[in-house]
């Protein structure tokens, strides 16, 4: 989070929505947004991500709750007066206008002069790299410069929060990817409140101060990108969040800082306890395939190893990737840097690994 | 292309194929049997459409020029009358009435004459009779020892001494003719070439620009009706959309007759609205509105009868332009109005020209309503087209009258091509 403003530039407060009258879509939503934050909603489709940046934009209504900003209640704030920049997943650039005439369009209908608009639409132009393309028609350019243009457009009129969704969704990936780079400069060097909605979990890990993610109607987890990866709160956070593997198992040792499970095949490991409550408790233990190791000489005295058979050896360039069966599951991941010293694992071979307690986190089963 | 050819075909020239022969022609050969089989399969079509439509445009429009009828009757008539002086006041010497006297004979032994006296009576009334009556007496005439005959043909009738026949004869003798054309615009050929017809004989430019300003009111009633059903259409939910739709398409369905006649029974002046009218005291009895037999009537059944070829279109465009274009106009601080103005109806404006194509086109050449509801003031050109195909049986000017149509109708659809561009409109 920046440290400029208040922390609750954006706050939802108890919301919830239905579309039927029969189920939640969004079930209880607590959020504060702070100003000049960029927050990500990340979540699988039909997780209300999306819904609640409709609500935020004004294009849908809260079923229950009060959505402020700075401070104001918005509810019955017409989406036009919200005075909030919007990106759309498809552009939504006016295909029977100029790039011109589209970034001229908030400007006009502020009944701003004309002097005013063109000095204003050629510094948003400028500030996306595409000041000569002023004269085009939406359709006579390509995805990543309609994008742009998307991007300039929601920016012209200095909004002060400004909604993404799913910007990036049809770009390929290099393109995707420097565009990631390009949004998270302008937010931050505008200093404007974003949220962003998306499904990739890249994209979210790369770009946010903040990552709020989604499942159910309910945010699971909303921490920093690093520690949504690295401390997990629950299962799903830790499957939805880069890749994971999971093992199920019942706790048999709990003390404060770690813990003993017994996976279903009978064989022990060492973890840290976070979502469990007692001894006896089912529980699924979440590990990241760069933290596991097979080198003995790396494990410390006495720590709990357990037995692997090498399935696949996939050689991916900067990692090697080798496929296990751990404990009777033959989807165990293991991904060891590109370095001179390391070993190419055969398929067929028996390895012993194991890992540091505290990156194997027994969370809810 | 694989290396081994790029290597062997010569740096100029054209490209060969592996066994030498030219590229072009090998694709062609290739090609041959598919294009053949294409044809097969159009063909009934093809053969169908050129048999019952363009065959008989063709043949009405050679019609409407065509004028052999003069010189096959009176061949000799046509050759002698050349050199007679039509702007002086003499009629024509002996040797054309002989001419004349010759050529009737045989025409009245092949009963032509009366057909040639209808067709240059459309030019000159009277002539007709003037045909029939001579063609009788110059059957019994002998043509070696009866001369001279200018008297004899004055007995029969004085109209042969009348300077006008001959002029008609002459300025129709050409195989030739645009006296059709300049009928129907109202003109005539007269001694020194084309002119207005008198002031009270002139009807078709009238009829015409009545014909393409009805059209006009018909289009855009149909745009201002047909507009917010269309988007109704494209937004409601799917289950209401699609009763909606069969709403639309119900009368489409219903016979032309059908739906004339019942707007016949609503719209007379003893009819359901006066009644209604009167009822409520908006209109006193006596003082029942006429909305039938006129104009109103006319605009009223066919705004109706046409607006299924309005709204569909609309509809189609309509249907394709993402939600998410007024929520971004929205977003971007534009209100209700501004949005759909702005953003909203732009990109609908070629539903609309499509739209409004069809119902002009369809407009301009309707026949069946405006005779059934258009009372005197409400018809169309093509019910005066009607009349001389069934009636006068003056096909000639009805094929002219149709060209002129046909060539209007040409002209607005360059004309929107030019300024809005045809591949703008969006049919579906």
């Amino acid at each position: 989070m920046l440290d400029q403003g208040s922390d609750d530039f954006v706050v939802f407060d108890k919301v919830q929505k239905s579309y039927d009258g029969q189920t939640l879509v969004v079930k209880d939503l607590n959020l504060s947004i702070g100003k000049g934050e960029f927050l990500t909603m990340l979540g699988p489709s039909g997780s209300g991500k999306t819904t609640c940046l409709m609500m935020l934009a004004g294009f849908e209504t809260a079923t229950h709750g009060d959505i402020l900003l700075d401070g104001q209640g918005i509810n019955n704030i017409p989406p036009h007066k919200r005075g909030i920049g919007m990106v759309f997943q498809n552009y939504a650039l006016f295909p029977h206008m100029t790039v011109a005439e589209n970034l001229a369009f908030p400007l006009e209908v502020r009944k701003l002069g004309k002097s005013d608009r063109e000095a204003k639409v050629k510094r948003a132009l400028d500030m996306v790299q595409m000041g000569d393309f002023a004269n085009r028609r939406p359709a006579q350019l390509s995805g990543g410069q309609q994008q742009r243009i998307a991007l300039a457009r929601a920016l012209v009129f200095e909004p002060e929060l400004v909604l993404m969704d799913e910007p990036l969704g049809a770009l390929d990936k290099q393109l995707r990817e420097h565009m990631q780079f390009e949004i998270t400069r302008l937010a931050h060097e505008l200093g404007i409140t974003t949220v962003y909605v998306t499904h990739d979990q890249t994209e979210a890990l790369t770009m946010s101060d903040r990552v709020a993610v989604f499942n159910d109607g309910r945010i699971q987890q909303l921490d920093p990108p690093d520690t949504l990866y690295e401390e997990p709160k629950n299962s799903f956070v830790a499957q939805f969040i880069g890749e994971n593997n999971s093992l199920e198992g019942t706790v048999k040792e709990l003390n404060n800082d770690t813990a003993v499970v017994q996976l279903d095949d009978g064989s022990l490991i060492d973890c840290r306890p976070v979502n469990v409550k007692q001894v006896g408790d089912r529980t699924k233990v979440s590990i990241r395939p760069e933290r596991v190791e097979y080198r003995s000489e790396r494990f410390q005295e006495g720590a709990h190893l357990l037995k692997a058979e090498v399935l696949e050896f996939i050689y991916m360039g900067d990692v090697f990737r080798t496929r296990l069966r751990v404990a009777g599951r033959d989807d165990f991941i293991m991904k060891c840097r590109n370095a001179p010293d390391q070993i190419r694992l055969k398929p067929g071979e028996t390895v012993n690994i194991g890992w540091m307690p505290e990156d194997c986190r027994a969370l809810d089963a | 292309m694989s290396d081994t050819t790029t290597d062997d075909s010569p740096q100029n020239g054209p490209v060969l194929a592996a066994d030498g022969t030219p590229l072009r022609r090998s694709l062609a050969r290739a090609l041959r049997r598919q294009k053949l089989r294409a044809l097969m399969l159009i063909a009934p079509l093809l053969i169908f459409i050129m048999v019952t439509f363009i065959l008989p445009v063709a043949d009405m429009l050679y019609r409407s020029v065509e004028n052999g009828i003069v010189s096959e009757t009176l061949p000799r008539t046509v050759v002698a009358l050349a050199d007679w002086d039509a702007g002086g006041d003499t009629p024509p010497d002996e040797a054309v009435f002989a001419a004349l006297a010759a050529d009737i004979q045989i025409a009245a032994e092949e009963k032509t004459h009366t057909k040639l006296g209808s067709r240059l009576n459309y030019e000159n009334p009277g002539m007709s009779s003037l045909f029939r009556k001579s063609g009788r007496q110059v059957q019994r005439w002998d043509l070696n020892t009866d001369g001279p005959f200018k008297e004899k043909f004055l007995d029969i009738d004085d109209d042969w001494g009348d300077i006008d026949v001959w002029r008609t004869i002459q300025t129709y003798s050409p195989a030739m003719t645009s006296g059709y054309y300049l009928a129907a615009v109202d003109m005539q050929l007269g001694a020194d070439g084309p002119e207005m017809r008198p002031e009270n004989e002139r009807i078709y430019l009238k009829l015409f620009g009545r014909t393409l300003m009805m059209s006009l009111a018909i289009t855009l009633s149909c745009i201002a009706l047909g507009y917010p059903v269309a988007w109704l259409l494209a937004n409601l939910p799917m289950r209401t959309s699609n009763l909606l739709m069969i709403l639309v398409l119900l009368p489409f369905w219903t016979s032309l007759l059908v739906r004339t006649s019942a707007w016949k029974i609503l719209l007379q002046q003893q009819g359901v609205i006066n009644d209604i009218l009167v009822w409520i005291g908006l209109v006193s009895d006596d003082a029942r509105l006429v909305m039938i037999n006129n104009q109103l009537g006319t605009i009223i059944a066919m705004t109706h009868i046409l607006l299924p070829f309005m709204i569909l279109p609309m509809y189609s465009v309509m249907q394709s332009i993402n939600p998410s274009y007024l929520r971004a106009a929205k977003s971007l601080g534009a209100t209700d109005w501004t949005a759909f103005w702005r953003v909203y109806f732009p990109q609908t404006v070629p539903g609309i020209g499509a739209g409004s194509i069809l119902v002009f086109i369809l407009a301009i050449g309707y026949y069946i309503t405006p005779a059934l509801v258009g009372g005197t003031t409400g018809t169309f050109i093509s019910n005066r087209i009607a009349f001389h195909i069934s009636t006068s049986l003056n096909w000639g000017l009805a094929a002219a009258l149709g060209g002129i149509l046909l060539a209007v109708v040409l002209v607005f659809y360059w004309a929107y091509d030019k300024f809005v561009g045809i591949d703008n409109v969006k049919l579906g």
